[in-house]
Parts: C-alpha cells; sequence; structure tokens
C-alpha cells in the first residue's frame, strides 16, 4: 500500500527563507509534500484546494499578518496544526500565538541553531493522528485540562471546538463559575463538553465580570460527570434500564430539534447497517429513500463531472427546505421551516454534529 | 492530417466545468442551452434526467420541491422545476470567488 506524504505549507513573505526552509523539510523522515507561499491570500487559497496537514506560519507580514492568518485558519480548518516561526523574538506575540491555539512557537534563530529538535517537533506533530483527546496539550483528556486550569487557580476562559461546534467554559480564580455548549448553559452545558471525546480549544483571556451560573464545585461536577459517562459507555444492565437510557436519548435530541427550530431529523445508517432514526416525521420510508438516491446521484454525477466532493444537497417548496449532510458515513436529512432564518447549512451541521455526542 | 492524433488521442485532459443553464422538458431533453457547445452534450442530458428524477422521487416521498441545489467543491448545480420540466443553473465554484447568489437554504 502507498504510504500517505502529508502536506506541509510554509507561510513567509522572505522568499529566500521559504527556499530554505522547503530544503530543510523535505528532509524530514515521513518525505512531505512541501507547498510555499510569500502572502496570506496565497497560502489561504492553498489552504482551500490542498488537504494541507501542517501550517508553518511567520508572524510580521505585509498586509495580512501572521496571526490575521491563524485566527482565519483555526476558524476554517480546525484540525489543521500550526507552526508559528517568526523572527521577532517577543513574549507577547508568543502568547497571542498560543491564545490563538497554535501547536508549537519557534524563534527562526533557535530553530536554525536546534534544527534537530525543531525536525522532531514537526516530525511528532505530523503523525499524530486522529485518536480522541484535545489538541493543544498531548495526551490529556478535557477533565486533565479543566483540572489543570483549576488547580493553577487561574482565571481564564477556555473556548472548546468540536468540528462546528463551540463551547466556553468560564474559570475564575480556579473555579468553574459558567459553561456553554449546543444552546445550554450551566452544568447542563458542562455535562454535554465532558461528553465531546476529540475537539481543539484556546485558553482566552479571562472575563471579570462573568456571571456565575455553576455553584458546584468543579471537582463534584467532574465526578458526577465521570459516572454519567461511565454509565453511558456500559451497557443498561436491566431491560427497563435500557428503556430509560433510550427514553432520555429521545428526549434530548427532540429538545435540541426543538431549540434549533427545525421540523425533523432523519438519520439513515448505510443499507443493512441499522435502522433508520427519525424525530418529528411519520414519512420516514419514502423520505430514506430519497435521501439515499438523492446522495448516490450527487455521488454519481460529482464524479462524472469531474466536480469534487459533494457538499450538500438541498431542496425547498413554499412550506419546508430540507438538506442532505454526510456524517461519518450516516445521511441526515434535516427539514426546516421555510421561515426559519440564519444560516441554515450551519444550523444543520451543528445538529447533526451534536446528534450521536 | 490525422497523423499527430493517432499519437494523442488517448491522452486523458482535464475536463472544464460547464458554465450556464439549460432547460429540460418533461422528458429530460434539452430545450435550450447557454452552456458551450464544446461541453459534452451527454453529461448535460445526465444532469437533466437526474435532477428530473429527483424532483420525480421527491413528490413520491410527499416532499414536492420547488427548487433543488446540488454543491460539489468545484460546482454548484440550482434546478427549479418548470411545468413538469425544469431550469437549471450551473456555477463553477473558485477558492477566492464568492459563491453565487442564491435563494435558500
Amino acid at each position: 500500500m502507498m504510504e500517505k506524504r502529508h502536506k506541509i505549507l510554509i507561510l513567509d513573505d522572505d522568499t529566500d527563507w521559504l527556499t530554505l526552509s522547503r530544503e530543510m523539510l523535505a528532509a524530514l523522515p515521513s518525505r512531505p509534500e512541501i507547498l510555499t507561499a510569500n502572502n496570506g491570500k496565497r497560502a489561504l487559497s492553498l489552504l482551500e484546494s490542498e488537504p494541507v496537514r501542517l501550517l508553518i506560519c511567520d508572524l510580521k507580514m505585509p498586509r495580512i499578518d501572521g496571526l490575521q492568518v491563524l485566527a482565519i485558519v483555526r476558524r476554517r480548518y480546525p484540525e489543521l496544526r500550526t507552526v508559528v516561526l517568526s523572527g521577532l523574538e517577543d513574549e507577547d506575540f508568543r502568547s497571542r500565538a498560543y491564545a490563538l491555539g497554535v501547536d508549537l512557537f519557534w524563534i527562526k534563530m533557535e530553530m536554525q541553531r536546534d534544527s534537530k529538535l525543531f525536525i522532531e517537533c514537526l516530525e511528532s506533530l505530523l503523525g499524530r493522528d486522529d485518536e480522541p483527546g484535545f489538541r493543544g496539550i498531548q495526551s490529556k483528556s478535557l477533565m486533565d485540562i479543566i483540572q489543570m486550569e483549576c488547580l493553577s487557580r487561574s482565571s481564564s476562559v477556555l473556548r472548546i471546538t468540536r468540528g462546528p461546534l463551540v463551547a466556553k467554559l468560564w474559570i475564575q480564580d480556579g473555579e468553574l463559575i459558567d459553561a456553554e455548549a449546543e444552546g445550554a448553559r450551566g452544568e447542563a452545558a458542562f455535562r454535554r463538553i465532558l461528553s465531546w471525546k476529540s475537539g481543539t480549544f484556546e485558553n482566552l483571556p479571562a472575563e471579570p465580570g462573568h456571571p456565575h451560573n455553576i455553584t458546584k464545585p468543579v471537582n463534584a461536577l467532574l465526578l458526577e460527570s465521570a459516572q454519567d459517562l461511565d454509565e453511558a459507555a456500559s451497557a443498561p444492565a436491566t431491560p427497563e434500564a435500557a428503556e430509560d437510557a433510550a427514553h432520555r436519548k429521545s428526549v434530548w435530541k427532540l429538545s435540541l430539534l426543538t431549540r434549533e427550530g427545525a421540523d425533523f431529523v432523519i438519520s439513515i445508517p448505510p443499507e443493512g447497517l441499522g435502522e433508520p432514526e427519525a424525530l418529528g416525521t411519520q414519512m420516514i420510508t419514502p423520505l430514506v429513500k430519497w435521501t439515499r438516491h438523492a446522495a448516490a446521484v450527487a455521488r454519481r454525477l460529482g464524479e462524472r463531472l469531474e466536480a469534487g466532493p459533494v457538499m450538500q444537497v438541498t431542496g425547498q417548496n413554499l412550506e419546508r427546505q430540507v438538506l442532505v449532510l454526510e456524517r461519518e458515513e450516516r445521511l441526515f436529512l434535516v427539514g426546516w421551516p421555510v421561515e426559519a432564518g440564519g444560516n441554515l447549512l450551519e444550523k444543520s451541521r451543528k445538529l447533526v454534529a451534536s446528534w450521536d455526542s | 492530417m490525422g497523423f499527430l492524433k493517432r499519437f494523442f488521442r488517448g491522452r486523458a485532459g482535464v475536463q472544464q466545468l460547464p458554465t450556464g443553464t439549460i432547460t429540460v422538458d418533461r422528458n429530460g431533453h434539452i430545450v435550450t442551452s447557454t452552456v458551450s457547445s464544446a461541453y459534452p452534450k451527454n453529461f448535460l442530458h445526465d444532469i437533466g434526467r437526474d435532477v428530473l428524477q429527483l424532483f420525480a422521487e421527491a413528490r413520491e416521498a410527499q416532499m414536492p420541491l420547488a427548487e433543488i441545489s446540488l454543491q460539489f467543491g468545484s460546482l454548484h448545480i440550482t434546478a427549479r422545476e418548470l411545468r413538469g420540466g425544469a431550469i437549471i443553473f450551473l456555477f463553477p465554484q473558485t477558492a477566492l470567488l464568492a459563491t453565487p447568489t442564491r435563494s435558500r437554504p
């Protein structure tokens, strides 16, 4: 089987530096493919068209500077690994870059002096796979990260991203005071966040005046959440417990549907791998048939026309708008009333991402 | 004249994406088209046929649709139903080009 070569994009306005870096990185043991860009616009354009694994970014550049580029890529490509390689030896820039969620910050002089270590760091970043865990601190669960923040008696806001979902935790003097996730606040939001198995997080500046919506000690909350997760992971002991768990899951999904304002959601597994699950509609069989066929037609047309991957299929009439999305081999048909406002694609993606979390 | 063709015939080329509008009748025949005549007609037929089929199946599923959009990485197809037939808009997408004006969603 052919070994997968990762792509590294180097962004720097100094073309001599780009040449030097390209030669150096081409010698990495994993033989990555090296792309270069000498301005932010070109880099963003390359990120649009190429599946880049790692971005190495300078900070000081004309027009769009490195921090702007990092802010954009952190939002658009949460899975992209980012390294700042700057000539600026300034702690303020370092902390601002880390606040944007970069994985590494290196000074160019240090990198030249200690190139072996730099190469090892890059290799580690490239090799790290997408197993559960939170990027930012390797091999640590979100529970560990929260405990570390609280034990250090610090004040900060943790912004956690999981695909299209964004959550926030407010910590003040080592106490968890509030959480926000998927439309919920306080303890309910905290429990939702802890059920996420992977994601990325950034440390934002503290917000001193933020209201206290959580009063329980963080350790008690962590313990309760850990018990909840254990219960969810283990098979229910009795049929009644299984029924109860299924009921709670349905209530949660229904509340999600109502809160977002969608009419219905149908979650469709690949054929022969389970039954479709629907909330908000009785017309399951014909809609499942249509959704499967629409997805198949779109895939076939995309291949035939060489138009790239299918992003989504949408439909509308005077009463309703529907979107077909694919996530982890399941198809989802999401129906919205025609008067539903906002970015329905983004809302549908969030709904689908929350569905089985 | 055919000498060079003998050497170059088999070379795979990159198909340009279609841009423009086509209308198809209820049988999937193309009635009007503003897509370049260099673009293969059979591909346009495929688009028309598939879109009409999706409209018909949506009706069967008790979810009649007036508009269907298929968004690909580099092409956006929007079709509106017209008395059994359809008008189909084909918009190629590029990295730095904003998505063309589109109604919902």
